[in-house]
């Protein structure tokens, strides 16, 4: 990496400010000004590079900017490449890469509504994080206090693209669905059956959480991160813990490094399970999703032997995690796991039983790998779609790097490849675990309480069951936090979401929907 | 299908007999934090260390009042950790569901000594007291509902945790059809909303349309730390609190998030706090209930 940072120095002598290396892990380059698109340019187009999050934040009570930041990887290379670029506070704009690469859409707009920067040359500089009919307010802003009172909602104004054409007509639903899921809503403009294209509105249930971190002491915060997305509180966690301890320099004990491993695959099976549950539901397979809700239940009773509570809550620590493990436990893991495995198999088994699933399943809702790749995908649907990415091999965290295992990938892109998908890291994280708890190291669960110095800056990386999440986070005086930037994969799948109901019926959404199972909380945050 | 068969016959049963039995908990299952006002010394590094704000400490005029809210805490346990003296204790207690929401508050109110440190209780409130659901409500919604009861979720802004435990109602463990109880896809068909929160700022009108729709007779039963009181989230410029600021309440369920039994039960309650009288004044029983709120609250805003 250094090499590279070197070649980069030489390549944009007049761009580049300086380079900071001060936290292990990640290069932090300060560019001269705004303008990042020559060298992102080069980063994504020449390099291989991928953006992986842009986000902002206002340092103008102290340095009189805002910064823009854009998070960088690249494949084969575990640090982080992280471009800082200075917007000052009397012209604050910053150029647009969203035209070029519409990966960063929604997140260019979200910066526009939070802290007011605009996305010079946005192709659709919309609102998308703040509704219609909020007052022009930037909530992050250091200014904006968390408790402003604003005027009450008086319902959504957005004008969605009409549709107009014989027998061609709006479907629009939401905020609240026909079924146990979280609000958001989605106008469907058809002919008939099949759907012309379909329009999302998200961030109802935004709820201040960016801001609130700003706002807590780091030992609290932790339960904010688990709060993020409930179906993904021990990764949000992790990921959240991971961000301290690297800005910190806190050694994680080995074998909180072996436990956090160990949850974070429960995590995943619990999940993926009662999605695969879900996906058959909606294509009427009842029985299957009998099954699996109650095989999902045992792992939930493990979920609840090791952590006290069945969604792994209260668990994470900073330097590890609250609670050690007696031998007790440890058995119970590999006990439940032989049981968990019988059923597993023989609900893969029912599955495929099936033809008529298989018909409903094959073909639709399919997402290509170009479509994929341009949209930045990421996680399970990305690995459907043929996005090989994948944190735990490619930015190895907790004990990653000491277990093998392998990252299934398909190229159809459709609902049932994101079945497979889900189905093979089932049985990779199995191996996982198994392979964890042979290797759980003695020792101490958690490193001692270490006060966290202020003004250090850094990434906690986490591959969730759905997919990569990230953590960004500056710390402030007296254990606190200036700013906690929460990244859910969900941000990126969205937008493919239309991609993938194109052309498809009306009555495949549900099943689409699922395969893709976003975190509306995750994204609105 | 033979297969398919032969796998549901092999399983047999799997449901829980909850309520009538009491679930198998594993031992490290975390209920609510249980408070021994008397011997505890010191309130303020379990306030400190509560990520929620459900333990608050407040000193005026030589005396110290601590109150601990059930309708924030999220059962996480860092009080117990804090608390050198063993005076706070986690428990397995997890039927905690209020028709109140003052019953899911405790206070106790102590001298206060110059050095920040605290002495004798003066006073404090008892634990909140539940009844046991059981066959009485289960008799009381047969005969209200004619067996049938119809739930529709509302998530007014929640993080999904609440959805995952309301979704595993329906799995054949818990199994919420065994009470004539199903869940619904509008509200115009429903009895009972069961509300997540916080509720945010986008969602309020939605909620509040949502709670219209719905015919009278009807129940609202807030779920979870954020769906009674903001839980984490609080009150801020996105999030306006719990559900009972936008819409009345009828039952409180604590928990982040309530384990399915814990919703059993704030169900249960829920139906069962209906009095037993015929079936022509209930309904007007709850209607009048629930308008005169519904006047409050248009009023008091």
């Amino acid at each position: 990496m250094t090499t590279f940072m070197d070649e980069i120095r030489q390549r944009f002598p007049q761009q580049v400010r300086s380079v900071d290396e001060l936290v292990s892990g990640q290069f932090t380059v300060l560019l001269d000004g705004p303008d990042a698109t020559a060298i992102a340019r080069h980063l994504l187009t020449e390099r291989q590079a991928r953006l992986v999050s842009v986000f902002a934040e206002d340092r103008v009570h102290v340095e009189g900017v805002f910064y823009i930041y854009y998070v960088f990887d690249r494949p084969g290379d575990p640090t982080w490449l992280i471009l800082k670029a200075p917007v000052p506070a009397e012209n604050p704009t910053f150029p647009s890469l969203a035209a070029e690469f519409p990966a960063v859409n929604w997140q260019e707009r979200e910066i526009q509504d939070w802290f007011g920067l605009e996305a010079a040359g946005h192709p659709n500089p919309r609102r998308v994080a703040l509704h219609d009919n909020w007052p022009d307010v930037h909530p992050l802003r250091k200014d904006f206090p968390l408790d402003t009172v604003l005027p009450p909602f008086e319902g959504e104004r957005h004008i969605y693209r009409p549709a107009h054409g014989e027998g061609v007509f709006h479907i629009p639903v939401g905020p609240v669905h026909a079924g146990i899921i979280e609000p958001g809503h989605f106008d469907f403009a058809v002919a008939g059956e099949p759907i012309l294209y379909l329009q999302l509105r998200m961030f109802y249930t935004h709820k201040a959480t960016e801001k609130l971190f700003e706002n807590l002491p780091i030992h609290r915060a932790v339960f904010l991160a688990e709060s993020i997305s409930g179906d993904s509180a021990f990764s949000h966690g992790a990921a959240f813990c991971q961000a301290i301890e690297r800005a910190a320099g806190i050694e994680v004990p080995a074998r909180a490094q072996f436990m956090r491993t160990i949850l974070l695959e429960l995590e995943r099976i619990a999940n993926h399970i009662s999605d695969a549950g879900a996906i058959a539901n909606d294509v009427g397979f009842v029985i299957a999703n009998a099954h699996a809700g109650r095989v999902r239940e045992l792992l939930l009773g493990l979920c609840e032997t090791l952590t006290g509570s069945r969604v792994l809550r209260g668990m994470v620590a900073i330097g590890g995690v609250r609670r050690d493990w007696q031998q007790g436990q440890v058995e119970a893991i590999l006990s439940t796991l032989e049981v968990f495995e019988r059923e597993f198999r023989d609900l893969v088994a029912i599955f495929q039983s099936s033809n008529s699933t298989r018909e409903r399943l094959e073909r639709t809702g399919i997402l290509r790998p170009q479509k994929a790749s341009v949209l930045g995908v990421v996680g399970v649907v990305g690995r459907a779609s043929g996005v090989d990415l994948d944190f735990r091999r490619d930015h190895p965290y907790a004990a990653y790097r000491h277990l093998p295992f392998r990252v299934p990938v398909y190229q159809a892109g459709d609902v049932r490849h994101r079945l497979l998908v889900r189905i093979d890291e089932v049985g990779e994280s199995m191996q996982l675990i198994r392979a964890a708890v042979a290797q759980l190291p003695d020792g101490p669960h958690r490193a001692p309480a270490h006060p966290i110095p202020p003004g250090r800056c850094a990434i906690g990386a986490v591959e969730g069951w759905r997919g990569e999440i990230v953590h960004w986070i500056r710390t402030g005086e007296g254990n606190c936090l200036e700013r906690c930037k929460v990244k859910d994969p969900s941000l990126n799948n969205w937008p493919a979401i239309v991609e993938a109901m194109e052309g498809n019926i009306i009555a495949d959404f549900p099943v689409i929907n699922k395969s893709f199972n976003l975190s509306y909380s995750g994204t609105d945050r | 299908m033979f297969k398919i068969l032969q796998k549901s016959l092999s399983i047999g049963s799997a449901t829980a007999d909850y309520p009538r039995i009491a679930p198998r908990l594993v031992e490290q299952f975390r209920g609510c934090p249980q408070f021994d006002f008397a011997a505890w010394s010191d309130a303020r590094p379990a306030a400190d260390a509560c990520p929620t704000g459900a333990i608050a400490v407040s000193d005026h005029d030589g005396a110290r009042q601590v109150t601990m809210d059930y309708g924030r805490c999220i059962f996480c346990g860092e009080c117990e950790q804090a608390s050198s003296d063993g005076a706070v204790r986690m428990t397995q207690q997890f039927e905690l569901a209020a028709a109140d929401r003052r019953d899911l508050v405790l206070t106790a109110e102590y001298t206060l000594h110059p050095d920040g440190s605290h002495a004798e209780l003066r006073s404090a409130t008892s634990d909140p007291s539940n009844e046991e659901p059981g066959k009485r409500i289960e008799a009381a919604i047969h005969h209200l509902l004619g067996r049938s009861l119809a739930i529709r979720q509302v998530d007014a802004g929640s993080c999904n945790g609440c959805e995952q435990e309301i979704v595993a109602l329906n799995n054949p463990v818990h199994d919420i059809e065994r009470f004539g109880i199903h869940f619904v896809a509008s509200p115009r068909h429903a009895d009972m909303l069961l509300v997540t929160g916080p509720v945010t700022r986008n969602m309020e009108l939605a909620l509040r349309k949502t709670w219209a729709a719905t015919p009278g007779p009807k129940v609202v039963v807030a779920v979870g730390a954020c769906g009674i009181s903001g839980g984490i989230f609080g009150t801020n410029y996105a999030s306006l609190g719990g559900v009972d600021a936008v819409i009345p309440v009828d039952v409180y369920i604590p928990g982040c998030p309530p384990r399915p039994e814990a919703l059993l039960h704030g169900i249960l309650l829920a139906l069962g706090q209906v009095p037993r009288a015929n079936r022509q004044n209930l309904r007007i029983d709850i209607t009048d209930k629930l308008f005169s709120r519904a006047v409050h609250e248009v009023t008091g805003r």
